[in-house]
């Protein structure tokens, strides 16, 4: 690996709008690009401003666009990259700044507030337990998995690219949905909110999510097609539509 | 200058499995609620525990139950814990873990549809809540989502500067938000303190950079007492290499699907020293621990699953041996068990997914086939605020402290899995506790005075500016001290050493500088961080000096043997009047008739 190494970090103007600050420093093999923006903030920029917690992978606080891909900067090994190149890092696009790498994503909590909670069955046993077997929950466990990185709403072009923020939950909160929907013990129905409040007509499967998902989460195929199935099958169903002309 | 004030009955300090446990009993007692944290929701350290939450439910082998957990965390905690804590815990971490159901927890399962459980290190039976090797983010993010439609209100990305307290009682905080810079003041009839470790304090670690003391240096400027900081959690398993990743938790629930500790001659060390009291329980041969991992339940565990301050030591003894591997740790191998089962490839993925990809991702090792790299890392401190067994309230009336910022169920050495049922039995019990509190009590009034005082104190290194000290530096001298001198192993002379060494940087830590806007400023953040660290780090070795024996993770080399006089005190630390720290030892209050009858049918 070459000793040193050149990294354009997006830096935010106090008055609004932001450039690329070039750095360089000393790398060295099994570096991450989270270790890189640490090394410049000790040694170089103090007030550089980065969001991270557990650098494992595991907390998804660090979530940027490095050479423009939406990776986890923890997650991110310098020898996946070409160095003899000026790498860039930047912020997630689709969320307003804050400063340099770190941007406001409390939309993703308020807009998480609007799902239906869990509503368990009754237990199964005296003693207040429920029974599931593991077959039944491993397809909840993979969308358990989300470590809420968001970055599957900062490449969703509905959101990124059209703002639908007003209109449309994103690829993590129908994934966190889709959980609870098949929840083996649940039973409320969030069926008529997908369509008329979280917009899911809006994501038309181009699979974006899916590739960035640090988790590898298959988000479109296991979470959105499904949840998109039973919206169908509700309201656009032509026996369903037919029988629902004869009960009312 | 006049604050923007918010108002609660209950203030919780910290968002992870405690603040966070303890936010839903307050608010379902009818408080109301404000929960601060110095990340995002749901990203606190909890998030990364691994192995599973300990409660003796008995799915997975019917003889467990409270009595024999309960002797267990004793027995694991060398008997100086606060046996009502361990009591306690022992018996209502089944309801606690339930309850994580009811509100939508996806634990895995047995074969008969029930939560199963796993065995781990200290642990007599299979006794772990589990989600795969991501048990922690299942728990953190169960307690989010419920809290969430609570109407709890959660300051994300704030740090609390000091607890300001009214007449001898907690009355609430002073903190400032990352986003702005900005200082804000928080009333409170009632506060608890849920902060997490100290891990920050030492070099390596597994702890991210929110651990770094600060509940127990809020509650003991308060003028709460501190004690067993002696009592420091060395994780046998932390990633060596990389060094960028250096620290980093390997899940012991590797040990428990079956891996083996090697050094380098390949010669599997943990059976050649298993200390007396553990013999009864222990694998005699490789063979017997193999039979123990695959759900035998007439085997005895493998010594790799003995406690881990042992497991520790031993790895330390391996490698100062100079039969470590070669990135100075030693070799932890799950791959053997290709010899044992034909499935074993996806058997490790499946039951270990985080670790593969870990190892896969961070240091291009399948661990499906290759043996890991591994050495100790600062992972837990035992030692905390001394709080009232069964309300969590500390010696100053209105403060609480749960999870790991407070001090008494684990002793001298916490068990894994002891951890997140901690959080959620104790964090239950301050919710509860502080919510009654302040229903019992007036609003204090908080002295503005105070209030400015705190605020310009925090921004003193702007005013120093780029003359001032750079933070990062002193930290990290700090972390270098306190891993070199009041490590795994320590002698008086290493750390009086360190006292001094301390004392230095404190004086380098009150001319630190900060450049720049306040917005979301590391290195200011750093700068005040240094009190907290310095505290904490000074307590540890003030405790560690006065403890003359070697009991649980406080291991002397001055003083190699357990020693009985002290089997029954506490170290206490506590501010005196001058702002000194005054060291003392405070008697074990004696164990009830019934709770000794427990441990002594426990010890065959």
């Amino acid at each position: 690996m070459i000793p040193e190494a050149t990294f354009k970090i997006w830096r935010t103007h106090p008055g609004g709008g932001g450039t690329f600050q070039s750095f360089r420093t000393k790398v060295s093999e099994g570096m991450v690009v989270l270790d890189v923006v640490h090394r410049i903030q000790a040694e170089q920029a103090p007030d550089l401003a980065v969001r991270w917690n557990c650098k494992a992978g595991k907390c998804g606080s660090c979530s940027a666009e490095i050479n423009g891909n939406p990776r986890l900067m923890c997650m991110t090994r310098l020898s996946e990259l070409n160095l003899w190149e000026p790498v860039t890092v930047e912020p997630m696009r689709t969320f307003p700044p804050i400063k340099d790498l770190v941007t406001d994503v409390s939309w993703n909590f308020r807009v998480k507030k609007g799902i239906a909670k869990f509503a368990p069955r009754p237990a199964d046993a005296p003693d207040g337990t429920w029974r599931m077997a593991q077959r039944d929950i491993d397809r909840v466990q993979e969308f358990r998995k989300c470590i809420e990185c968001f970055l599957c709403q900062d490449v969703c072009h509905v959101l990124r690219d059209h703002a639908k923020h007003e209109e449309f939950i994103g690829p993590r909160v129908l994934t966190y949905a889709a959980a609870l929907e098949m929840h083996p013990l649940d039973t409320a129905d969030r069926i008529p909110a997908m369509k008329a409040q979280h917009g899911i007509g809006y994501c038309n499967i181009t699979k974006c999510c899916t590739k960035v998902c640090p988790e590898h989460i298959r988000i479109t195929d296991n979470a959105i097609i499904p949840l998109k199935e039973r919206v169908v099958s509700r309201y656009y169903d032509p026996v369903t539509r037919l029988l629902r002309v004869f009960k009312s | 200058m006049p604050h923007d004030t918010y108002t609660y009955d209950v203030l919780i300090i910290g968002a992870g499995g405690a603040g966070l446990r303890a936010a839903i009993e307050a608010a379902n007692g009818g408080a109301s609620v404000g929960l601060i944290c110095k990340s995002l929701l749901g990203k606190a350290h909890t998030v990364m525990a691994e192995g599973g939450m300990a409660a003796a439910m008995g799915h997975n082998d019917d003889r467990d139950n409270w009595r024999v957990h309960f002797a267990d965390t004793m027995r694991g905690g060398q008997y100086v814990n606060n046996w009502r804590m361990a009591e306690i815990h022992a018996k209502e971490a089944p309801d606690r873990v339930r309850e994580l159901e009811a509100w939508g927890a996806v634990l895995d399962r047995t074969t008969d549809g029930r939560i199963n459980q796993r065995n781990f290190g200290g642990h007599r039976y299979p006794r772990l809540a589990h989600v795969g090797d991501r048990t922690g983010l299942e728990l953190i993010r169960t307690l989010q989502d419920h809290t969430i439609y609570l109407g709890v209100t959660v300051h994300m990305e704030h740090t609390v500067v000091d607890l300001v307290l009214d007449d001898g009682r907690a009355a609430g905080a002073l903190a400032y938000d990352r986003e702005r810079g900005r200082f804000h003041a928080f009333a409170a009839k009632a506060v608890i303190l849920a902060t997490g470790g100290i891990g920050r304090a030492y070099k390596i670690t597994s702890n991210s950079w929110e651990g770094t003391g600060d509940g127990h240096a809020l509650a003991y400027r308060a003028g709460a007492e501190l004690i067993d900081m002696e009592f420091v959690q060395f994780h046998p398993t932390g990633m060596v290499w990389p060094p960028s990743v250096q620290g980093l938790l390997v899940t012991e629930g590797v040990r428990g699907e079956g891996g083996i500790l090697k050094n380098s001659e390949g010669r599997r060390f943990m059976f050649d020293d298993i200390p007396d009291n553990y013999k009864p329980q222990t694998a005699s041969d490789p063979e017997e621990g193999w039979r123990y991992v695959t759900g035998d339940k007439s085997a005895r565990r493998p010594p790799e699953l003995l406690t881990r301050d042992h497991v520790a030591r031993c790895i330390t003894h391996e490698v100062k041996a100079g039969r470590g591997s070669p990135h100075g740790g030693v070799f932890l191998d799950i791959a053997w068990i290709r010899e044992k089962m034909p499935n074993a490839e996806e058997h490790i993925k499946r039951k270990l997914p985080s670790m593969y990809h870990q190892f896969k991702q961070l240091a291009d090792l399948d661990i499906t086939r290759e043996p890991m790299e591994i050495g100790p890392t600062t992972h837990y401190i035992m030692g905390g605020v001394r709080v009232d067994g069964d309300t969590q309230m500390s010696a100053v009336p209105g403060l609480f402290a749960a999870g790991e910022c407070a001090s008494g169920i684990n002793g001298a050495n916490r068990l894994g899995g002891n951890s997140l049922s901690d959080l959620i039995v104790f964090g239950k019990r301050a919710g509860e506790f502080a919510a009654a509190w302040a229903r019992e009590h007036a609003a204090p009034r908080l002295n503005q005075a105070a209030l400015d005082r705190l605020e310009q104190a925090a921004l003193e290194p702007f005013e120093r500016g780029a003359e001032g000290e750079n933070p990062y530096m002193v930290q990290q001298d700090l972390q270098e001290t306190m891993q070199a001198l009041v490590g795994i192993v320590r002698t008086e002379s290493e750390m009086r050493e360190a006292l001094e060494r301390l004392d230095g940087y404190k004086a380098r830590a009150s001319r630190v500088g900060a450049t720049g806007h306040r917005e979301y400023h590391a290195g200011w953040h750093t700068a005040l961080d240094l009190r907290n660290l310095l505290t904490v780090s000074e307590a540890i070795a003030r405790s560690a000096l006065e403890r003359q024996e070697s009991r649980g993770g406080h291991f002397r080399e001055d003083f190699p043997e357990k020693r009985a006089e002290l089997g029954t005190v506490n170290v206490m630390v506590k501010q005196d009047t001058g702002g000194a720290m005054q060291v003392s030892r405070i008697p074990i209050p004696p164990m009830p008739d019934g709770l000794k009858q427990v441990i002594e049918e426990q010890k065959s």
